[in-house]
């Protein structure tokens, strides 16, 4: 309970923070508004427009407020209008993704750290492959991938995983190593086949590691699936709505998405993080 | 009782690093009896662990000859002719004790009712009964390297290889894991290496000590105890026991002459 004080105090910072730089960003816009109604320019008129404007430079939290509940709670969920609709059409890119990631990282970090070939010579690629920027290759991928006729989810997936797996593969590598020479030895002294150590020790080992990435990946993810919407003009998702929406100045309705996709990247986390302590007290790793 | 299980015969073993050739084990000659506790005690840096490890075949000698029950040390680990207790208990954190013991049975294959026989029985025998079922951090340092004791027991390997099992522990548990360890030596009639910088650790339990030195890790001595098979702790304030100590200690100063 001590930390709510703290908490609704920097959230109040934020919000008061976000207002006057709404009225000043706003400000110009509606100065020239006023002045073409002929309208006196008082404070309080200055204000009451600055708050209310349709294309706002900045919207005031209240107009995002309002447009994320009609966005969530004021369209039937099947609505184009829907961010739940749009949130869902993400959502399942960025959990196909999130797999495809993870299995990819997963596989590849079980090479490298028994193959000493992998090892040097897939490090390297996989760093390279993340330090291209993701929103130069997004549009290829959906060119070429829709060149051979696959369109829709897979794409966005693809995308999506190309973010996610490189957390999941240094985590896991890094956790697959952990086992220290005495217990390798011992499993030597056991005279212990390899796949032995990998299911008896080392798998077991690298959880902790796993974990913390699938966190960071999840994450990835949605950003990699959002990402994947924006180049090929699509008409659903989150990226859909966010690219719309600078297309016609609708500032509320980028916003209001944006918010949605980090309530979805909270929650995500949070599910992630809520599997990762069962697991490890159910191992005993975590007291 | 007296056939030789372990014979060194002139093993090196030199390890090349970056400063050059390290000499860890030089000119090494040593049989061990059936049913001998055979302690290795020197300061650091003068190859015991290395000698055991040797022995288990983790480290391979560079020259020389060793055999294990009439094998190379290779083939006997294939064998499982030993267990091994490491200085730390290497338990894991996600398995009870009682799965714990069963790792090496399930990774050597035996079937389910014989891994829950046997990790009974061990556990009885290291005075752990009914603690199988608790995870390694609800039982102290001493209990935990009693388990790894059990564990190294579990597969019925003639001899048993112990790396300074007790170095991390404090002096009253050390007393009572002795006495404990030497009733069930008794028990078993295993051979057993026993790695330690204890002097009265060393004197206490064995039948043969090894002394070492180091810069090229050596034998300096080796000492045949006079001292009866079943020993109490009391036995340590009696004058054949403080002379073998003293000869041990002798041959420890006489290792570092030169230095």
């Amino acid at each position: 309970m001590n930390a709510v004080l703290p908490v609704l105090v920097v959230l109040l910072a934020i919000i008061a923070v976000w207002y006057v730089a709404a009225w000043f960003l706003n400000l110009n816009w509606a100065e020239q508004q006023l002045a073409r109604e002929g309208i006196e320019p008082t404070f309080s008129a200055l204000f009451h427009n600055t708050m209310t404007q349709e294309r706002p430079v900045l919207p005031a939290p209240h107009q995002v407020a309002a447009g994320l509940y009609e966005g969530l709670f004021g369209q039937k969920i099947t609505s184009k209008r829907s961010l739940v609709w749009h949130g869902w059409i993400t959502l399942s890119a960025t959990l196909a993704g999130f797999v495809m990631g993870t299995l990819a990282g997963i596989l590849l970090a079980v090479g490298i750290v028994h193959n000493r070939a992998m090892d040097q010579s897939v490090m390297p690629w996989a760093v390279a492959s993340q330090t291209v920027p993701i929103l130069a290759i997004a549009p290829m991928v959906i060119v070429v991938l829709a060149s051979i006729g696959v369109t829709g989810l897979l794409p966005k997936a693809v995308i999506s995983a190309w973010l996610s797996f490189f957390p999941v593969l240094v985590g896991t590598v890094k956790g697959l190593r952990t086992p220290d020479q005495m217990q390798l030895d011992q499993m030597r002294s056991w005279n212990a086949s390899p796949s032995q150590v990998f299911w008896r020790l080392r798998l077991p080992s690298s959880m902790p590691y796993l974990f913390a990435s699938l966190k960071v990946a999840i994450a990835a993810s949605l950003v990699g699936a959002i990402v994947g919407e924006l180049p090929a003009g699509a008409s659903a998702g989150l990226g859909a709505r966010l690219l719309s929406g600078s297309y016609y100045g609708q500032t509320v309705q980028i916003w209001a998405a944006l918010f949605t996709a980090a309530a979805l990247a909270g929650v995500l986390v949070l599910i992630v993080g809520w599997i990762e302590r069962m697991t490890l007290r159910r191992m005993g790793l975590a007291r | 009782m007296n056939e030789p299980v372990i014979v060194a015969d002139g093993i090196d073993l030199t390890f090349q690093t970056a400063d050059g050739p390290v000499h860890a084990l030089k000119g090494v000659d040593l049989t061990i009896n059936q049913g001998d506790f055979v302690s290795f005690i020197g300061p650091s840096g003068c190859g015991k662990t290395t000698l055991l490890r040797t022995i288990a075949a983790l480290e391979t000698p560079t020259g020389g000859a060793l055999s294990v029950n009439g094998m190379t040390p290779d083939e006997a680990r294939r064998a499982r002719a030993y267990g091994y207790v490491f200085q730390a208990p290497g338990l894991y954190p996600w398995r009870t004790i009682a799965q714990n013991i069963a790792l090496p049975l399930e990774i050597m294959g035996f079937a389910k009712a014989d891994r829950m026989e046997r990790v009974e029985r061990v556990l009885e025998l290291v005075d752990l009964a009914g603690f199988g079922a608790k995870y390694p951090w609800q039982l102290s340092g001493g209990m935990q390297q009693r388990a790894s004791i059990a564990r190294a027991l579990s597969f019925d390997a003639d001899i048993l290889l112990m790396d300074e099992p007790f170095g991390a522990l404090d002096e009253i548990v050390r007393d009572r894991l002795n006495e404990a360890l030497l009733e069930l030596w008794a028990r078993t009639a295993k051979t057993i290496g026993f790695v330690t910088h204890s002097i009265p650790e060393a004197v206490f339990l064995s039948t043969k000590i090894v002394v070492m030195s180091p810069r090229p890790g050596r034998i300096t001595d080796v000492i045949e105890s006079t001292l009866p098979r079943t020993r109490p702790l009391e036995i340590r304030d009696t004058p054949e026991f403080l002379a073998i100590a003293h000869r041990v200690r002798e041959g420890l100063r006489a290792g570092h002459a030169y230095d």
